[in-house]
C-alpha cells in the first residue's frame, strides 16, 4: 500500500478546520475593533488590523461570525466523539511524554515522522485551544446576553469579569495561532495534509 | 419567537405614525448621511482588503447580508428573552459615582426641557391619547432600582433610577399589549423603539428620578426609559412622545447598524 496516499485528515475535518479558521479571523479582527471603542486596557489595536470600519460594523461581523464558530464547533465536537477520533488522537496524555516531547521541541529535535500520531505537545496544545474556545463562547454569551445566562455570568465573575475572561481567552487563542503558524512554517507538509488530506 | 402576530386595531393610526417617523428620519440630513456612511465605512473592511491585495466586496451585498443576520439575531434574542428573568440589582454602595454621561452629542449640548409646560404625548395603538403632565406621572406608584447600565461601547456603570413601571403605564393608557413595538421620540431628536415583551418587563421603568433626585438634564430630564435588560442606546432620554405600533420604527443608532433588539 502506498503510504503517501494514507488519509491523515478526513474531509469533514479539513472543511471544519478552514471554516473555523475563517470564523476565528473574522471574530478576532472585529473583536479588536469592538475592544478599541473603549480600549479598557489602555492600548488600542492598529486600525488596519481590525474589521468593520466602525463599532457598528464590527459588531455586525462579530455577531454573524459567532454563529459560524458556534455551529462549526458543535459539529466538530460531535463528529470527533462519534468517529472516535477524539480518543485515538488526543488520548492518553502522559506527563513524562510531555516533558520529553517539550524538551525535544525546544531543541528543535521533535520528530514528526508519523503524521497520524500527535506528540504530547500537540495533543496538549489542541486540547488547550479546544477548552479555550469553549471559554470564549461561554464568556461571549455572557457579554451578549448577561441577564439571560445568570449562572454562567456569576461563574465567570459577573458581567465585567466575563469581559476580562473574553479578552484573556482571545489573547490565548491568538498566542496558539501564532505558535501553530510557526510550526506550520517549520513543518510545511502539515499544511498540505490539512488541504489535501494526505 | 415570542413577539405575537398583532391584531391590527388601528391601521390608519399606524400609517400616520410611520409617516411622522419617516418625516423625522428623512428630513434630518445628518441621519441620512450617517446611514450612507455606515454602508461606506463597513465596505472598507479595515485593513483586511489591503492585506489580501484585493477588495473583498465591491457592492453592498455584504452589508445587506450582515443586516439580515442582525435581524435573525433580533429573533434569536426575542426567543431567548425570558419576561420573568430579572437583571441583577445592587446595593447603593456599588453605584458608580459620578455616573458617566453618554449621548450622540457632547455634555455641553444637553437639552434643557421646561418641566412646567412639558406634556408627554401618547400615540398609536392606545385607547387614551391624552397628554400627560409630569405631576400626573409623579402621582402614580413609584418604584426604584439599582441596576447595571451596559453600553455597547464596552463599558458598564451602576446607577439608581426611580419612576413609574412602564407596564403599568401602558396598561393605564389602554395600549394594545399585543402590538409589536413601542417607539420613543425625544426632544434631543433621538429616537428608538423596543419590543412589547421588554416594555412589559417588571424592571422596565419610565424613570423620573436618578439617585433619589429629580432626573437631572444630563441624565434625560424630564424622563427616560430605563431598561436594565437592554443596552444603553435602548434607554432613550428626554422622552417627548411614546407610540405603540406594529410598524417597525427603527432607531437613531439602529438605522446605522446597531442591532435593533440590543438586549442583554
Amino acid at each position: 500500500m502506498d503510504n503517501s496516499r494514507q488519509i491523515i485528515h478526513p474531509g469533514w475535518l479539513r472543511i471544519w478546520h478552514w471554516v473555523n479558521a475563517m470564523a476565528v479571523l473574522v471574530l478576532v479582527a472585529s473583536g479588536w475593533r469592538i475592544y478599541n471603542a473603549t480600549a479598557f486596557l489602555g492600548f488600542a489595536f492598529p486600525k488596519d488590523l481590525t474589521l468593520g470600519g466602525w463599532l457598528g460594523g464590527a459588531l455586525l461581523w462579530h455577531f454573524a461570525a459567532m454563529w459560524v464558530l458556534a455551529i462549526n464547533g458543535l459539529m466538530y465536537l460531535l463528529a470527533n466523539s462519534l468517529t472516535g477520533r477524539f480518543a485515538s488522537r488526543f488520548f492518553p496524555l502522559s506527563l513524562r511524554g510531555l516533558v520529553s516531547d517539550l524538551s525535544d521541541a525546544l531543541r528543535g529535535r521533535l520528530a514528526h515522522a508519523d503524521p497520524l500520531v500527535y506528540n504530547m505537545v500537540q495533543r496538549l496544545a489542541y486540547l488547550f485551544v479546544l477548552v479555550d474556545s469553549v471559554l470564549l463562547v461561554a464568556s461571549g454569551l455572557v457579554l451578549w446576553k448577561s441577564v439571560q445566562f445568570p449562572v454562567l455570568r456569576e461563574v465567570l465573575g459577573g458581567y465585567e469579569g466575563a469581559r476580562l475572561v473574553h479578552f484573556a481567552a482571545m489573547a490565548m487563542l491568538v498566542a496558539f495561532v501564532v505558535v501553530h503558524l510557526v510550526m506550520v512554517l517549520l513543518v510545511p507538509r502539515t499544511l498540505i495534509h490539512m488541504v489535501r488530506g494526505h | 419567537m415570542k413577539i405575537q402576530t398583532p391584531a391590527r386595531l388601528a391601521m390608519d393610526g399606524d400609517a400616520v405614525l410611520k409617516e411622522a417617523v419617516d418625516r423625522i428620519v428623512f428630513a434630518n440630513p445628518a441621519l441620512t448621511s450617517t446611514r450612507r456612511s455606515f454602508l461606506h465605512r463597513s465596505l472598507t473592511l479595515g485593513g483586511l482588503s489591503m492585506l489580501t491585495g484585493c477588495s473583498l466586496v465591491d457592492d453592498s451585498s455584504v452589508d445587506n447580508a450582515l443586516m439580515r443576520v442582525s435581524r435573525l439575531n433580533d429573533d434569536a434574542q426575542a426567543w431567548l428573552f425570558d419576561p420573568k428573568r430579572l437583571a441583577p440589582t445592587y446595593p447603593d454602595a456599588m453605584i458608580t459615582r459620578p455616573f458617566p454621561f453618554n449621548a450622540y452629542y457632547g455634555e455641553d449640548e444637553v437639552r434643557q426641557v421646561d418641566g412646567g409646560s412639558f406634556r408627554l404625548e401618547v400615540a398609536g395603538l392606545v385607547a387614551d391619547k391624552r397628554q400627560w403632565r409630569l405631576s400626573e406621572l409623579r402621582a402614580m406608584p413609584q418604584i426604584q432600582q439599582v441596576t447595571r447600565h451596559i453600553c455597547v461601547e464596552g463599558w458598564s456603570a451602576i446607577g439608581k433610577w426611580g419612576g413609574v413601571s412602564f407596564g403599568r403605564f401602558l396598561r393605564q393608557v389602554g395600549a394594545d399589549l399585543t402590538a409589536k413595538y413601542v417607539g420613543f421620540k425625544c426632544s434631543d431628536d433621538y429616537f428608538t423603539s423596543i419590543d412589547m415583551p421588554t416594555a412589559l418587563h417588571p424592571q422596565t421603568i419610565l424613570a423620573l428620578t436618578y439617585d433619589g433626585q429629580v432626573l437631572p438634564p444630563k441624565y434625560g430630564y424630564p424622563m427616560k426609559l430605563r431598561v436594565p435588560t437592554k443596552l444603553g442606546y435602548k434607554n432613550p432620554k428626554h422622552i417627548q412622545a411614546i407610540f405603540v405600533t406594529n410598524t417597525y420604527p427603527g432607531g437613531y443608532w439602529e438605522d446605522q447598524g446597531y442591532n435593533w433588539f440590543g438586549g442583554s
